[in-house]
């Protein structure tokens, strides 16, 4: 936790990063940029998803329809976030010429979308009348 | 008055993939643009409603203006600088934005 903070205060205080190390190969940075860009299309269409989930399946009960939609939105924001997060840290590794940081939570994802993906299999099959 | 040319060249391509990768991004946030907005007119049009879709429309403007300015940066003559942080931050935190104005828009 100490650790994140000290990440987050690193987001506002970008001319730290630029201090430490040395500017690695410029094509590192570009594949670093694109994994972030990736990430923030994730996010993105978790944000679509939650759109989605509340206009097109509008026969839902109301709790489970907005329960889902509400769930999709906080994955995607979570997602954004953690985007920037990994982005900088990755950006710190390269400079310092230590390893990529490890994360769990590409593994988090995937379990939390295929949990929001059977509850909407179960609801659009025996909740659908609401 | 010459450039250097040729050499400067990255045989990978590295600058466009870049600038293609932005370009889906923006794409991304269009279609959660317009579900947002979509969801403002069935909702019955209510003033928050509105107001996060419009929220919305103006974060998606400056996704648009900041992959814009990156994608000029990337194409520029020599090898390319990295991403500044502010855009990144500016970029997440956009699309966080995003999801707080969705979540207004479902309740």
């Amino acid at each position: 936790m100490i650790e994140f903070a000290r990440t987050v205060r690193l987001w506002f205080a970008p001319a730290r990063i630029r201090r430490e190390g040395s500017t690695p190969d410029y094509r590192f940075s570009l594949a670093n940029e694109r994994t972030f860009l990736a990430w923030l299309r994730t996010a993105l269409a978790l944000v679509g998803g939650g759109f989605a989930v509340d206009q097109f399946l509008p026969d839902l009960r109301w709790g489970w329809r907005v329960g889902l939609a509400l769930a999709l939105l906080a994955a995607g924001a979570l997602c954004a976030l953690r985007a920037v997060n990994h982005w900088v840290r990755c950006e710190r590794a390269m400079r310092r010429g230590e390893d990529l940081p490890v994360s769990r939570f590409p593994a988090l994802l995937g379990v939390v979308i295929a949990v929001v993906a059977l509850a909407m299999v179960a609801v659009v099959l025996l909740g659908w009348e609401g | 008055m010459s450039r250097p040319a040729a050499p400067d060249r990255d045989p990978g391509l590295q600058p466009e993939r870049t600038h293609l990768a932005w370009r889906r991004t923006t794409l991304s946030a269009t279609v959660a643009a317009v579900l947002a907005v979509r969801a403002a007119l069935h909702t019955g049009a209510s003033p928050a409603a509105v107001a996060a879709a419009a929220v919305c429309g103006v974060l998606w403007t400056a996704l648009l203006v900041l992959a814009h300015r990156r994608i000029r940066a990337l194409a520029a003559a020599g090898s390319p600088a990295a991403l500044p942080p502010a855009y990144a931050i500016a970029a997440a935190l956009g699309t966080a934005a995003m999801a707080v104005c969705g979540a207004v828009l479902v309740l």
